[in-house]
């Protein structure tokens, strides 16, 4: 489906602009292809090149869901996130160190470490959000001694000013550390700037995520996917510029909307879903309209606004007072899910699609405490697991279709 | 995450197994455990509060001293573990939708309140004025008070306990858990009970608690004798049920842990082993260190594929869930909220992965072991994710036989007997070849 090319936008009058207007942008598909080739480097020769352009430079790996990615940048790092291998990484050693009962995501991120495959990050972070995550940090400063290692205890005293303070001294805790890795110690207008890079980013990804959910046809899911995930290798200004690359190029085209039923994907926020997945529900019948894939490019609810303040209070405030619902964070709300409700609500999804890894603690306890909530609201929903290396889609396929069928026809009446 | 109430001799009148001798300390822990779950099961009328909290990381003598009724879930789940009843509260928790792969206490615990909420010893488990958040060492802690609010939709006091991973407990982790005690838990034992705050009462408690983790402590490294007087393994999660659940800081738990130890070391000095449901182990065979909860379902059975090999467990990790004493820590009168914020930060749980090698590493030579063994629990990501790891780096540092067996704490469905007993055989062959491998090695020194 070529979509032709879309030109940079041409009221800005300086000089540079127009002279991109001579220079053709890229098309949809080739961002999109462009995405979907940093999806599959998994030998991270996008970080590499990145390192190779300037001598001394390092990159910080991080695992999901969210870590104060501002921190590295101002430390003169690049963070890369590191989310397992998918179905793209044959498990030869991972699987020797842990049980079948354990989720996928830490024995492909080992057989990525082991394999070399992660040999240009200088350091990893890992953060606090469960145990299986947690001991791999431990694992980590055995089986990669001499790398850099961190865990970032997250928050989650129910008392914002405590978890505020608690989390201020962990950033400056790590920025510390990371400042003497890279010799840049951060100081507060660097992590001023950093801050002002990633809410840009942030503004640019949450829109790319609300056109999305308007527009699913012009939009789908598994492109958005790719683009957004391309934040986990490009640095943070290339990014944001290829998201907006890709929305100017999504808003440009002409896919009609299908009758396609609109769901909102949830469980997913830390071992990935693969790809052809995404692909399979949206075959299946259904438009994804909210998701908490990748929660880390938009795990705080809007800007952190660092102008003018302490830049690491005002990071640590904004996690804690805005950070982004998710399984692995003490709610200390009383209306469990009501994130969910109010999600379905303004995307207006007709249905909720619980989607968790295999033996993820922490989505699968959440789960029926989410489902007890849409079932008092009599919002439809229907539920499976999967792991990233899944290569067979039809039950799914089937379930999704009948699920997608059944709120078109009945609406909210449906049940899973 | 131990046995406060079963007993060793607990042995029902229809059982038909040997008698089980009975030392003066289990009559005491029989008695007093039946008595706290009379005095919950009776606060709905006598208008006692109850406060639900976790092993790890508890607060006993926090609560005490405001004269609230704790009530610990986990234990609740071992017991009906231990009594067979927990694969119907699993399937019943599984009919209401909570997932096959999750922590299998939480199902236990959320099936028993399904069904009516009787606790295992058939007092009925009266609902919580408060849920004590203690989230140390666990994530599933978290979801699964979660869990509780939803159902009973009363108060959390939440505790976040920082982790250990840099291996030590810093100053600001320390001061970050004693403002929360100040300023969230405190002020909501406060309000549940209309009392103040008595720093006295607390110190009070605390004192008996030091005094009775000392003999708590002379019972497990009595253990390093030979033969060991204890197994600290199976014995010794009776032996740490008291200090585990509602007795740390009380006269009882004080004389129960004095009774322990004068008996303990009587058995030492008269070079008799460890007491089983089967009767005294009579010659020490293979000594042990264990990680890994035990399985409770066939828990009894589970001991007796190692008694009768004359496996004697001499040091577990699983007896340090709900505090680590035996590397120093004592709960201090002089530093009551400090101590308290010590001890949270230092359950075994919370301790990195390499710092719960290094502890290994330690009991194996402190102990004298001759290999080690993992029990590696399908419901629990905390104790089991990077145990693999655990048992190569152990064997390459200590050169020693490590085993691997699999298992689930309360589901039924996860202990295989048959397989189990298998490795087991295979591993005391293997630590047998290593023995007879390093004895000809000694005699081939010049
Ligand atoms: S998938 Fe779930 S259990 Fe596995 S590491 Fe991620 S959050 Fe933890
Ligand atoms: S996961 Fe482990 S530590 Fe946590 S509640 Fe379950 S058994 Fe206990």
């Amino acid at each position: 489906m070529g979509e032709g090319r879309v030109n940079r936008p041409t009221e800005a009058p300086d000089l540079l602009i127009r002279l991109e207007e001579l220079v053709p942008m890229p098309t949809r598909e080739e961002l999109v292809a462009r995405a979907e080739t940093l999806y599959r480097d998994l030998e991270l020769s996008a970080v590499q090149e990145w390192k190779a352009r300037a001598p001394g430079r390092k990159a910080i790996g991080h695992m999901p869901v969210y870590v104060p990615r501002e921190i590295v940048h101002a430390a003169g790092m690049l963070p890369v996130g590191v989310m397992g291998g998918g179905d793209q990484v044959e498990i030869i050693r991972g699987d020797a160190y842990f049980q079948s009962y354990i989720c996928q995501i830490p024995r492909s991120t080992l057989e990525l470490g082991l394999s070399g495959r992660l040999d240009a990050l200088d350091g990893m972070l890992f953060p606090a959000i469960c145990d299986v995550i947690r001991n791999l940090s431990g694992m980590w400063q055995l089986l990669f001694a001499g790398r850099y290692a961190f865990y970032v205890d997250l928050p989650q005293s129910g008392d914002l000013r405590l978890s505020a303070d608690f989390y201020e001294r962990e950033l400056r805790r790590l920025a510390a550390e990371l400042g003497a890795l890279s010799g840049h110690p951060v100081a507060d207008d660097a992590l001023r700037h950093s801050i002002a890079l990633y809410d840009e980013n942030g503004a640019a990804v949450r829109e790319l995520d609300l056109f999305r959910s308007k527009e699913p046809a012009k939009a789908p899911a598994h492109e958005a996917y790719l683009i957004m995930r391309a934040a986990n290798l490009l640095p943070v200004d290339e990014h944001t510029q290829l998201v907006r690359d890709y929305l100017r190029a999504a808003r440009a085209s002409e896919r009609p909307p299908l009758d396609q039923s609109r769901v909102v994907v949830t469980g997913a926020f830390c071992e990935q879903p693969p790809l052809e997945l995404l692909r399979t529900l949206e075959r299946a019948g259904c438009y994804i309209v909210a998701d908490d894939f990748l929660l880390g490019t938009r795990a705080i609810d809007g800007p952190v606004g660092a102008n003018g303040a302490d830049p690491f209070s005002a990071l640590a405030r904004a996690y804690v007072e805005r950070g982004v619902c998710t399984a692995s964070r003490y709610d200390p709300a009383r209306r469990k899910g009501q994130w969910l409700i109010d999600t379905v609500r303004a995307r207006q999804a007709e249905g909720v699609v619980f989607c968790a890894p295999s033996f993820c603690d922490p989505a699968l306890l959440e789960q029926p405490m989410l489902v007890a909530a849409l079932d008092r609201d009599g919002i439809p929903h229907t539920a499976f697991k999967y792991s990233e290396n899944l290569g067979q889609f039809q039950v799914i396929r089937e379930q999704a279709g009948t699920f997608a069928d059944t709120i078109r026809l009945w609406g909210p009446e449906a049940s899973a | 995450m131990t046995d406060p109430q079963a007993s060793i001799a607990h042995s029902t009148p229809t059982d038909a197994r040997p008698a089980v001798q009975k030392d003066e300390s289990m009559v005491r822990q029989k008695e007093m455990l039946a008595a706290h779950f009379a005095r919950l099961a009776a606060a709905p009328v006598s208008g006692e509060k109850v406060v639900y909290t976790f092993v790890p990381g508890n607060l006993t003598e926090l609560l005490l001293s405001f004269g609230v009724v704790p009530n610990l879930p986990e234990i609740n789940a071992l017991q009906s573990g231990m009594r067979r009843l927990s694969g119907d509260f699993i399937a019943e928790a599984e009919k209401a939708g909570h997932s096959e792969d999750v922590c299998t206490y939480v199902k236990c615990d959320l099936g028993m309140m399904r069904k009516g909420n009787v606790g295992p010893t058939g007092n009925p488990i009266p609902p919580p004025d408060l849920l004590l958040l203690s989230y140390t060492g666990c994530f599933t802690f978290l979801k699964w008070f979660e869990l509780l609010r939803e159902e009973y939709g009363c108060p959390v006091a939440m505790l976040h306990v920082p982790y250990q991973s840099d291996g030590v407990i810093t100053s600001d982790m320390r001061a970050y858990v004693v403002r929360q005690l100040k300023e969230q838990v405190i002020p909501a034992l406060e309000r549940l009970t209309g009392r103040p705050y008595d720093e006295d009462a607390l110190a009070h408690r605390l004192a008996l608690s030091a005094a009775a983790e000392e003999d708590l402590v002379a019972v497990l490294e009595s253990a390093r004798s030979r033969p060991s007087p204890i197994d600290a393994y199976f014995g010794g999660v009776y032996y740490l049920g008291p200090i585990f659940s509602a007795f740390r800081g009380t006269e009882d738990g004080l004389a129960y842990y004095r009774c322990l130890r004068s008996e303990v070391e009587a058995r030492a000095a008269r070079r008799e082993g460890p007491i089983t449901p089967e009767g005294a182990v009579a010659k020490e065979r293979y000594r042990l260190i264990v990680e890994g909860p035990p399985n409770w379902t066939s828990f009894r059975e589970f001991w007796k594929m190692f008694s009768d090999e004359g496996a004697v467990v001499v040091a577990s990790t699983y007896s340090k869930v709900g505090g680590l004493y035996d590397t120093g820590f004592r709960h201090d009168p002089g530093r009551p909220l400090e101590s308290l914020a010590d001890y949270c930060l230092g359950c075994y749980t919370n301790l990195s992965l390499p710092a719960r090698i290094g502890l290994l590493e330690r009991y194996v030579r402190d102990y004298g072991a001759d290999g080690f063994l993992i029990n590696s629990v399908k419901s629990c990501n905390s104790f089991s994710a990077g145990q693999l790891l655990i048992l190569r780096e152990l064997e390459r540092r200590t050169g020693l036989a490590g085993g691997f067996i699999e298992s689930d704490l309360v589901d039924p469905r996860y202990f295989s007997a048959a397989n189990i007993k298998n490795r087991l055989e295979s591993y005391f062959q293997m630590v047998d070849q290593k023995r007879r491998h390093g004895a000809s090695r000694e005699e081939a020194r010049p």
